[in-house]
């Protein structure tokens, strides 16, 4: 579920610099952590970090394609959709990105 | 080609059958774009399965399920379908193909699959009415038209003659079969089991006429019977030739290609002229023909790549099994079953059950094997017979199957008798009735797809082998049999030697340039391929190629082991299971400060700190001032021992001294997977030598060296490598072995099954016969760990980083 629109506010997270190609790194938040993942084309994806499944780190999952896989047990999770691809189900949060510059800007609850 | 840039090169093929339709979906997996494509058919059908016309003409199924793709399929790809338009020339020099309709096609590669046509011996009376041939679904009209109580005669008791005659049997036909040979299938069986077929065949209702040669076929307006060189006479309504196929090769002939019993073709597929491409049944390789569906399927692949302009795989050829479509009766053989001289041969008898199973053997290795009313040990014996295997250790359980408590679940045989409840993937909890539903509801063909869908066999894999025997037992003749080689992962056609090969030969310094050199489908890698191929670059060119984090998996990037909860644990190094008191003061300190939630002992003799948060890792390490343990890495683990002449009242040898040495000469050394070892100081061998990876035990004149054991997933005893007096000999042998390991083994594969592929005569000629080879490639390790620094300290020192501290959102912005 997201916040209503007027309550989300951008906010400047990370350097591209700091998100690895095809790695990710966790931004703490006041409403909890989220993965910023980059895939091979450069585009960052943020997602609640953590799997529908059992939890996993998904900040630590393999990117490819505009794909995530869990450390943990290898679910596959979209990065831009936050569905979970067959065969399993599941959806994950997903938070709008925008990058400026080499600035990366999340839109946060205010 | 046509002078305008945009328009696309136009491929013709001939022949709409099971091989030229198999290219073209291969192409389009590879390039949907590429051409402009006209197929040509004689039938007026579009693409069937040719395999399923036994199961039409028994009345098992309908024409409609044999249908591989229907005419949508043609039009949704674009592709010009022309039936019923037999292709009358091949113009090589205009580059055009002219149908007997008209139709005249241009082509800037043109695929031959036009297949074969079934022999007709030139007999009196073999052109009348009522005499025919088997091998299209109008031929299975005909006979599915036949009245109860007809006669038939069909000549030739091979698969498609007996099947033939299953089939007019089971719609209330008197048939007999009328076989040249002493017994039948005389190409896929021994007399043994000839003999059992055809006792089973005659209890079912057929009759037959064996070494029996047919003379004439006499009759007026029609076939009324045939006569057979010792006279006999046989009344018939209907008579099915059945005594062989030939390839299709007069067209190609006519248009000047190099023919000789089938139209040649080098291992790329392609004819005399380049332009043209063939597969299939029309087709001679290296001197082989072949009528089954198997070796069409790998050489669709292999054109298919070729005309996409990859030009990367080679066919070299198939070994096939075949498989009787007769209900109820179960045959299965392949390779060379009839044995001979420099073969040794294994059976089991049981005519009162009708089972009779065979195994050929040369040199240690399976070379055929003939199975009839059991086939459940097929696809396993089949798989150990491509593979060439060395089966010496199985030779007493060979025809019994896999032993109990075998990563494949051995014994588990019946997959047919298999209650659909039965648990067949432990990892993820999958269910036969749910794989074989899945199999069916999804039309899955291959264990990848199953494992795509199900999650079968996804985590552990130990239960690849059932899938398989499940795939094939849910599908019967249409499951495909895996290709001999098998892909790295599904991004890439090359299999792991190519891949390797193609690193060493082009030097190839990075994944990405594997990926990009070598043309991946995915453009990043997978999961599978990224940590596989990162791993090859570092092994061949330890120097030069650069290690990228992010082909690594979580662990081996942030050099702890992750656990379910998000944390990890922190082994540090204890070589040889030896610590002071010094150290686990420093441990226990560590574990208070740090509030470590649980303090452990692992089974390779050393300390685990568990539920670690990953932004206390690098304090903790550099508090713990001591070398990581590897415990989360495809590398070396650790070296088991035992205390050994130190203290042990019963020690022969100094088996801690040994196990330290070891264990600080081979760290740091990443590997195709995990590596452990143990160094015991007598033969009770309580540090288990005898279940690693590499383990030696001490005796009084020195030490016996152990390979290829394991204790965990699959349980296999260490092969005894060699017998040595000294240390350092030990030493030298270890790393040599290891060496081999990592440049031979795929990733992924520990020693054991490295070892059970390529046979341990293989490593003892590399390391023992041949010092001067033991030295280099103990050299080469040497080479290759003098480039790794412990990743603690490199963590600490900051030349690589494992990104311990989170993010943190700063100010909002205006």
């Amino acid at each position: 579920m997201r916040t209503a629109t007027d309550d989300m506010i951008w906010r400047d997270v990370a350097g591209l610099a700091d998100i690895p190609p095809l790695g990710g790194r966790v931004l703490v938040t006041a409403t909890g952590e989220i993965a910023l993942l980059r895939n091979e084309d450069g585009e960052v994806f943020a997602l609640d970090n953590r799997c529908p499944h059992k939890g996993g780190p998904l900040a630590e999952g393999t990117v490819t394609g505009y794909t995530v896989h869990c450390p943990l047990h290898g679910w596959r999770i979209d990065l831009s959709s936050g569905q979970v691809r067959d065969p399993d189900c599941g959806l994950v949060r997903t938070w709008d990105v925008r990058i400026e510059g080499d600035r990366i800007l999340l839109r946060l609850p205010r | 080609m046509n002078n305008t840039v945009s328009v696309k090169p136009r491929l013709v093929v001939i022949g709409n059958g099971m091989a030229g339709m198999r290219t073209i979906e291969e192409l389009l997996k590879m390039a949907p774009d590429h051409y402009d494509i006209t197929v040509f058919g004689d039938e007026p059908h579009p693409n069937y399965n040719r395999i399923l016309l036994s199961p039409v003409l028994a009345g098992e199924m309908t024409f409609e399920d044999t249908i591989l793709n229907g005419r949508a399929w043609y039009e949704q790809h674009g592709i010009s379908l022309h039936t019923t338009a037999p292709v009358t020339t091949i113009d090589r020099v205009r580059r055009q193909v002219i149908a007997a309709n008209g139709t005249v096609a241009p082509y800037d590669r043109l695929l031959l699959a036009m297949g074969s046509h079934p022999f007709v011996p030139d007999i009196e009376g073999a052109r009348l009415p009522g005499v025919m041939s088997y091998r299209t679904i109008e031929d299975v009209n005909i006979m599915r038209a036949l009245p109860a109580g007809a006669r038939a005669v069909i000549i030739g008791g091979g698969l498609l003659g007996l099947e033939a005659a299953y089939g007019l049997l089971s719609q209330g036909v008197q048939v007999t079969v009328v076989h040249r040979h002493p017994w039948l299938l005389e190409r896929q069986m021994d007399r043994v089991g000839g003999d059992l077929l055809a006792r089973s065949l005659i209890e079912r209702g057929l009759c037959f006429c064996l070494s029996s040669e047919t003379e004439a076929i006499l009759g007026g307006e029609r076939v009324e019977a045939i006569r057979l060189k010792d006279g006999r006479l046989l009344e018939a309504d209907l008579v099915v030739f059945a005594v062989g196929i030939r390839p299709r090769t007069a067209l190609a002939r006519e248009a000047g290609l190099h023919c000789d019993r089938g139209i040649i073709v080098d291992d790329t597929l392609q004819t005399y002229d380049p332009r043209i491409y063939a597969a299939g049944e029309c087709v001679q390789h290296r001197g082989a023909t072949y009528g089954l569906v198997a070796p069409l399927f790998e050489q669709a692949k292999v054109a298919a790549n070729h005309l996409a302009c990859y030009g990367r795989l080679r066919y070299t050829g198939s070994i096939t099994s075949t498989k009787l479509k007769v209900t109820g009766i179960d045959l299965f053989s392949a390779g060379d079953f009839a044995g001979g001289t420099g073969c040794e041969e294994v059976s089991l008898l049981d005519p009162a059950a009708g089972v009779y199973k065979k195994a050929v053997i040369r040199d240690h290795k399976l070379a055929g094997m003939l199975l009839y009313g059991d086939t459940s040990l097929g696809p396993w014996l089949f798989q150990l017979l491509r593979n060439g295997n060395d089966i010496t250790d199985l030779r007493d359980h060979l025809l019994f199957g896999e032993p109990a408590g075998d990563a494949r679940h051995g014994g588990e045989r019946a997959i047919a008798q298999m209650p659909d409840t039965a648990e067949v993937c432990g990892c993820n909890g999958v269910s036969k009735g749910t794989i074989v539903h899945a199999i069916r509801a999804q039309g899955l063909f291959t264990v990848d797809d199953v494992r795509r869908c199900t999650k079968a066999s996804g985590s552990c894999g130990s239960c690849s082998g059932l899938v398989e025997q499940i795939l094939s037992s849910v599908l019967g003749g249409l499951y495909e049999t895996p290709p001999q080689k098998r892909a790295l992962c599904t991004c890439t056609d090359l299999t792991h030697d190519e891949v390797r090969d193609a690193i060493v030969t082009r030097k190839l310094l990075s994944a990405r340039e594997v990926f990009r050199v070598l043309e991946w489908k995915a453009q990043g890698g997978c999961p599978t391929c990224r940590p596989a191929v990162n791993y090859y670059v570092r092994a061949a060119w330890p120097i030069e190629a650069s290690d990228d984090p992010q082909a690594r998996f979580v662990n081996e990037r942030v050099h702890a082991n992750i656990q379910k909860d998000g944390t990890y644990s922190v082994i540090p190094r204890m070589y040889g299971g030896v610590t002071t008191p010094a150290e686990l003061k420093r441990i226990a300190e560590v574990a208070e400060r740090y509030d470590v939630p649980m303090v452990k002992l692992t089974g390779g003799q050393r300390i685990d700190l568990l539920g670690v948060n990953k932004s206390d890792l690098p304090a903790i390490w550099a508090d713990l001032g001591m070398p990581s343990g590897h415990a989360y890495g495809k590398a070396l683990r650790t070296c088991k021992s035992c205390v050994g002449t130190e203290f042990c009242r019963f020690g022969t040898q100094d088996s801690t001294h040994l196990a330290i040495t070891l264990e600080k000469r081979l760290e740091r050394m990443w590997s195709p997977h995990k590596v452990k070892l143990a160094a015991s100081g007598c033969p009770r061998n309580c540090a288990e030598s005898t279940i690693k990876d590499f383990g030696v035990i001490g005796v009084d004149s020195g030490w016996e060296i152990y390979v290829g054991g394991n204790g965990g997933m699959k349980l296999r005893g260490g092969d005894l490598l060699a017998k040595v007096k000294t240390e350092d000999e030990v030493v030298e042998i270890a790393e040599a072995f290891m060496q081999l390991y990592r440049k031979e083994a795929y990733y992924l594969e520990r020693t054991a099954p490295w070892i059970e592929r390529v046979g341990l005569d293989h490593v003892k000629d590399r390391i023992i016969a041949k010092p001067e080879t033991r030295k280099q490639l103990a050299e080469e390790l040497r080479t290759a760990i003098s480039q790794e620094r412990d990743p603690w300290a490199a963590a600490l020192a900051g030349t690589i980083t494992i990104h311990a501290e989170p993010l943190r959102a700063t100010e909002a912005l205006p």
